[in-house]
């Protein structure tokens, strides 16, 4: 996998992020690739995670995730999502090679987030082609 | 292939400590976190079994300054070493920048650190890569057993069984100790980045 990403495009991912994602009221957003780097982040500013290490896990995990749906003969998991008490976590596959990540809070339905990052990923995924 | 952010000036590069189990890769990885402590603002990420086995990968952000304008972001990733885990260095390997393969010196483990090798070469090339594109350096660890007596692989043999064909940098390191572990770091980052400057003029 190789690919470059323009200053405009990573420009244009930020603000369909920012205005899809973010205003939804979530901690934390971050697009990634699958082999754990970082492409675009935002958060409210207010969190101190570690996102670096988030996302080498996240990749990992998704990596492991698929791999589990293929030995009991699906293509993929379309929902992975982890509960918590206070945050929650929801993971999306953008085209072949990209996940995006997003950390919210009790404020934010996970339905609507879940249309909300579909939608996202539909206009990343054109970026990404240009 | 590692990620260059124009937009933050960053780049982000992921080299993998590869090689046999109980070889030492996470102890490198340790050395290197107690060593640079005051560097390294995050904790390093540990996916363990019970039994103090690396399941999945150790992760290791280490930000090296500026290069050229730019901030870069060496990330280390060690695999598990156990044969069985061959699903899961396969996901680590993904996007792998540089390599460095630990293998034990210890004289019973010769034929593991051959069969390790070939594995990593097996998995490169589900990424189409083969070892002779990508930065590599050898490093012998355990070189402190001697001092107890413990029968180990002498360099040359070493050399001869692992590196006659790939002729990488190698050293003879203990990561126990700490000897060389940093030399080996300081190689692979240098090969590394340079490679990624020829990959991207």
């Amino acid at each position: 996998m190789q690919y470059t990403l323009g200053q405009t495009q990573l420009d244009s991912i930020e603000d369909v992020l920012q205005s899809d994602i973010m205003d939804l009221g979530v901690t934390c957003v971050v697009l990634i690739d699958m082999s754990g780097n970082i492409i675009a982040h935002l958060d409210t500013g207010d969190i101190q995670h570690d996102i670096y290490s988030l996302a080498a896990l996240a990749a990992g995990n998704f990596g492991a995730v698929s791999a589990m749906a293929k030995i009991i003969g699906e293509e993929e998991f379309s929902l992975l999502f982890h509960k918590g008490t206070k945050e929650n976590i929801h993971f999306s596959k953008v085209m072949e090679d990209f996940l995006l990540v997003t950390i919210f809070g009790k404020g934010v339905s996970l339905g609507f987030l879940r249309m909300k990052v579909a939608e996202a990923i539909g206009k990343i995924e054109k970026i990404l082609k240009e | 292939m590692a990620f260059v952010n124009l937009k933050k000036k960053e780049i982000q590069v992921k080299i993998v400590y590869y090689g046999p189990g109980r070889g030492g890769k996470t102890t490198n990885l340790e050395y290197i976190y107690s060593r640079f402590n005051e560097r390294i603002k995050t904790e390093m990420v540990t996916i363990k079994t019970h039994g103090d086995r690396t399941l999945f990968f150790d992760f290791l952000p280490f930000d090296i300054g500026k290069i050229k304008g730019y901030d870069v972001k060496i990330q280390l990733y060690t695999v598990p070493g156990q044969v069985k885990y061959n699903a899961t260095r396969r996901l680590v390997l993904r996007g792998v920048d540089g390599i460095v393969f630990v293998a034990d010196s210890m004289a019973v483990r010769k034929e593991k650190n051959i069969l390790s090798l070939k594995n990593l070469e097996e998995n490169l090339s589900a990424y189409k890569k083969t070892l002779k594109q990508i930065p590599l350096v050898l490093q012998y660890n355990k070189r402190d057993l001697a001092e107890q007596g413990i029968p180990l692989l002498s360099h040359d043999v070493l050399e001869g069984t692992l590196n006659q064909e790939l002729k990488a940098a190698s050293f003879e390191a203990s990561a126990l100790t700490g000897k060389n572990v940093v030399a080996t770091m300081k190689r692979i980052i240098a090969l590394t980045m340079s490679s990624l400057e020829k990959q991207l003029t």
